[in-house]
């Protein structure tokens, strides 16, 4: 892994004038941003703006949506991930995604780890491999007695950080976390921001969250998006701006951003 | 709505005669009995056929299990009800063996999105009309359709792989096979309905986050659904189990009901519950209450399968509420 | 074409190509499709059999007259669809009273304290179990407590009860269902005004749930039309017109059960004839009852 010594972060997504479809309904309008190699990019706006679904989009997710449909380009290192070529499952496997709510498996903590590995066939000491995404998570030292316990016999925060573990352990470039603390509580929220920090050395993250303190706390670039009404009655997301968080926080282009985190907002 | 016949009053204030008190209590008393009555009607059921077996318990008590022979000549008479308890487990469980892989193959084409939802509606519909035919008319279309389909598969089965026992036998057309095949038809629906929605009411998280690391639908299919629902699909099974135990008609009017013990799968057998459909309407003296015995064989078998079946489901459903 | 000269390391394995897993979720996704097509296959084999059978001996005749005694043709099983009806009106008349009240407690009085809601679950549980019970065993219990005690004897009585055992847990699940959707505050508008249980329970919730009250008693219905096992030796069968409910009677199913198993042929093509009258009552039955379903979950 190449560790944060280049000065200029190269981008590890381009998002180019993407529109996102469910059926005939627009939900996200010509968003056009990148996310940085090794850094932490957040995603905030109200709620409905289409903060989730660009995420998701990000390691094809959506694709289980059957009516989803999408327009532009995501590429990745410079290659469209929805090009007919790539293999979605692949994908999914180099970018990998913690959810809002825990969703641990109904299995034990060790095969809760141990199913990402299982999935790309690792070949190695499968023990070794759970142990080192466990303390990467920061939870080697809370269940290292109990592995073969059920994942759901742990706490919330406990949960997500066995989520993160499992993500990990299939060795992402680049880790996706959607609202990962808006279940937890604040002390279990910390425990989860220091681990992003940690993470940060090793992997790409991108984090959406609706709580913008969050975001001023650990992310390097922020993302704010808001909805606008359609004409036909419906609402849609676009981005308004993108920069780093120090800007975006400190002194936003756009009326909007500073309406936004000012709280001044509707 | 209809009750504003009492508009000068306020809410709750007009207050009731004795007499109305009294009614009142009296219809909650009445619901209540009949609730309990429905619910120990089961109860009631098996003491009632438990009573009637009582002559045949003291005759032949439990040996009567173990023991084939089914002489109901009078003066000479001696029951035992052991080739008609095989028949009706080997039958069921072949049963369950063809219906099972169908019913859980069945069960995950229709809680996938390999089709759109309204033709998926379709099929399931189609699937539970399956069950709605009625056991006779399977019997009928078992002895003019099946029967004779299956007659040269069953001499081929013979002729060729006659030295394995389950083929030892010259095919007769009525016997185990088509019994056991007509049965498989009969608990598909209701094995394969189960299933679907034990697979159908696991949460999203759990295939999101299968898939979210990347694995394939398959594997997430085998690692994850299946195992968090074995439960509900185990259940349904049992279920399945639970009516094959019990069907009567189209097995009557298929297995060839031959009270004899034989391996053959090609040969005639005999099922608990034919031998009541065939025998109680000229059943005399001792006759009925042996008949009653091996009724209440047959009903504490079921019961016991499916208060199972009740218990696995309702832990499932525990599960993820 | 257009991305092939300079391919970052990292997108390499992004790119398809055929592996293991894809040919065998291509065989998995083939295996279950042709499961579904096998589970269906028998409902057709079935339906088309029954329907090219027993419509070609379709006529008046078959309704209004009796079957004909061995060695004669033509006739018909009026008398067996007569007797169809009354056990079936029978066994529909005890458990209707029966399961509805019992639906109405279940869902209206018994969660006034923790013992009635123990009694609650344990009738639940009951009616589960005895949703299971094959009909045979209901036949058999008929027989045991009606037929051979000579209370009713062979007759359309102890059919009729026998077939009630069978019907009963339909119609107090789906009563219980219906009444659960009836809203709360239809109750607190009726008991509000100070109107007593039974007149809110039958002047106001009953009223609101009949619809689907009215599909569980269809289904059940059905179901009992077909049923066999639980009449052969309750109502017996009889090649007259039926006189009495204390008196063997002839019935649709016990009908094509005597005749399937007999070597005339006018009998075999009355036994096809009446699977498919049988076959299309309950084919109807069980789509109107789906429709009305489908109609209330969208209101």
């Amino acid at each position: 892994m190449m560790n944060g010594a280049t000065p200029q972060p190269e981008p590890v997504f381009r998002i180019e004038n993407v529109n996102i479809y469910y059926g005939h309904f627009k939900a996200v309008r010509d968003v056009t941003m990148y996310i940085p190699k090794n850094q932490i990019t957040a995603f905030i706006g109200p709620s409905g703006c289409g903060k989730s679904t660009i995420l998701r989009c990000l390691n094809r997710l959506n694709d289980l949506i059957p009516s989803f449909r999408l327009e532009g380009k995501i590429t990745y290192h410079g290659k469209n991930i929805y090009d007919p070529d790539i293999d979605p499952v692949e994908v999914r496997r180099k970018i990998g995604m913690v959810f809002q709510k825990p969703n641990p498996f109904p299995k034990s903590i060790y095969d809760n780890v141990a199913y990402g590995a299982r999935v790309i066939n690792y070949q190695g000491d499968m023990d070794e491999l759970v142990e080192r995404s466990l303390r990467r998570a920061a939870l080697w030292d809370e269940v290292k007695d109990k592995l073969k316990e059920s994942g759901f016999s742990l706490s919330g925060g406990q949960q997500q950080r066995l989520c993160i573990a499992r993500a990990i352990a299939v060795e992402p470039e680049v880790v996706l976390m959607d609202e990962p603390c808006s279940a937890l509580d604040p002390i279990s929220t910390l425990k989860i921001e220091e681990l992003m920090h940690e993470l940060k050395a090793n992997y790409t993250i991108v984090i959406v969250t609706h709580n913008m303190q969050q975001a001023t706390r650990v992310a390097d670039m922020t993302a704010f998006f808001n909805a606008e009404p359609t004409p036909k009655g419906g609402k849609v997301g676009y981005l308004v701006e993108f920069d780093t968080t120090k800007v975006i926080f400190g002194s936003p282009k756009q009326q909007a951003t500073m309406d936004y985190v000012s709280g001044r907002f509707g | 709505m209809t009750a504003a016949n009492t508009p000068t009053t306020l809410a709750g204030q007009r207050s009731r005669s004795p007499r109305e008190r009294l009614l009142d209590r009296l219809f909650i008393r009445l619901t209540l009995v009949l609730a309990v009555c429905t619910g120990v009607l089961l109860a009631f059921i098996v003491l009632v056929i438990a009573w009637r077996s009582l002559p045949a318990f003291q005759q032949f008590g439990l040996s009567f299990i173990t023991h084939s022979a089914w002489n109901p000549v009078p003066g000479r008479e001696d029951f035992g009800v052991l080739p008609m308890l095989y028949g009706t487990l080997v039958s069921s469980f072949i049963a369950l063996l063809i219906a099972v892989p169908l019913g859980l193959g069945t069960a995950i084409f229709l809680s996938e999105d390999f089709l759109p939802p309204q033709p998926r509606m379709v099929i399931s519909f189609l699937v539970e009309l399956l069950a709605a035919i009625p056991s006779v008319v399977y019997g009928l279309w078992g002895i003019f359709v099946l029967i004779p389909l299956l007659q040269p598969v069953g001499q081929w089965l013979h002729t060729h792989l006659g030295w394995i026992p389950l083929f030892s036998t010259e095919p007769v057309g009525p016997g185990m096979l088509p019994a056991s095949l007509v049965l498989a038809i009969m608990v598909l629906p209701i094995l394969t309905a189960i299933a679907k929605d034990s697979l159908e009411a696991l949460p999203p998280e759990l295939r999101q986050a299968s898939v979210g690391l990347g694995a394939t639908r398959w594997w997430t299919i085998f690692r994850v659904l299946i195992p968090a629902a074995i439960s509900g699909i185990i259940g349904g099974a049992m279920l399945g189990l639970g009516r094959a135990l019990g069907e009567t008609m189209a097995v009557t009017m298929l297995i060839g009901n031959a009270n004899q013990l034989n391996i053959s799968l090609l040969a005639p057998a005999n099922t608990i519950a034919s031998l009541l459909a065939n025998q109680f309407p000229e059943a005399r003296g001792i006759q009925v209450s042996a008949l009653m015995y091996a009724a209440l064989l047959l009903m504490l078998m079921t019961l016991l399968v499916n208060i199972l079946a009740e218990v696995i489901i309702n832990r499932l459903k525990a599960k993820y509420e | 074409m257009t991305t092939t000269t300079t391919v970052h390391p990292q997108v390499q394995p992004l790119l398809k190509r055929l592996q293991f897993r894809t040919l065998f979720g291509w065989v998995m996704t083939g295996l279950v499709s042709l499961c579904a097509l096998l589970t269906l296959m028998p409902l057709f084999a079935v339906l088309g059999f029954v329907l090219v059978r027993g419509i070609s001996r379709f006529s008046l005749d078959l309704f209004t007259k009796l079957p004909p005694p061995p060695g004669l043709s033509g006739g018909g099983f009026g008398n067996a669809l007569i007797g169809t009806l009354i056990v079936v009106l029978l066994g529909t008349l005890i458990s209707v009273p029966f399961g509805v009240l019992t639906a109405v407690y279940l869902s209206e009085f018994s969660n006034a304290d923790a013992r009635q809601k123990e009694i609650a679950r344990w009738v639940r549980f009951g009616i589960n179990v005895l949703a299971g019970v094959p009909s045979i065993i209901a036949g058999v219990f008929a027989y045991g407590l009606l037929v051979t005690t000579g209370i009713f004897g062979y007759s359309a009585m102890a059919a009729g009860v026998a077939l009630a055992v069978l019907m009963l847990p339909t119609v107090i699940r789906t009563a219980d269902e219906a009444l659960k959707i009836v809203p709360q505050d239809v109750r607190w508008a009726s008991v509000g005004l100070g109107a007593s249980n039974y007149y809110t329970i039958f002047r106001v919730v009953l009223p609101a749930a009949l619809p689907g009250i009215l599909t569980g008693v269809i289904l059940a219905m059905a179901r009992a039309v077909g049923d066999t096992a639980a009449l052969i030796f309750t109502a017996l069968f009889s090649t007259f017109w039926p006189r009495s409910l204390l008196e063997p009677i002839a019935t649709l199913s016990v009908l094509v059960y005597n005749f399937a198993t007999v070597p005339y042929k006018p009998q075999q093509e009355l036994a096809w004839a009446a699977s498919f009258f049988l076959v299309m009552l309950i084919l109807i039955a069980s789509v109107a009852s789906r429709l009305v379903i489908r109609r209330q979950v969208k209101r």
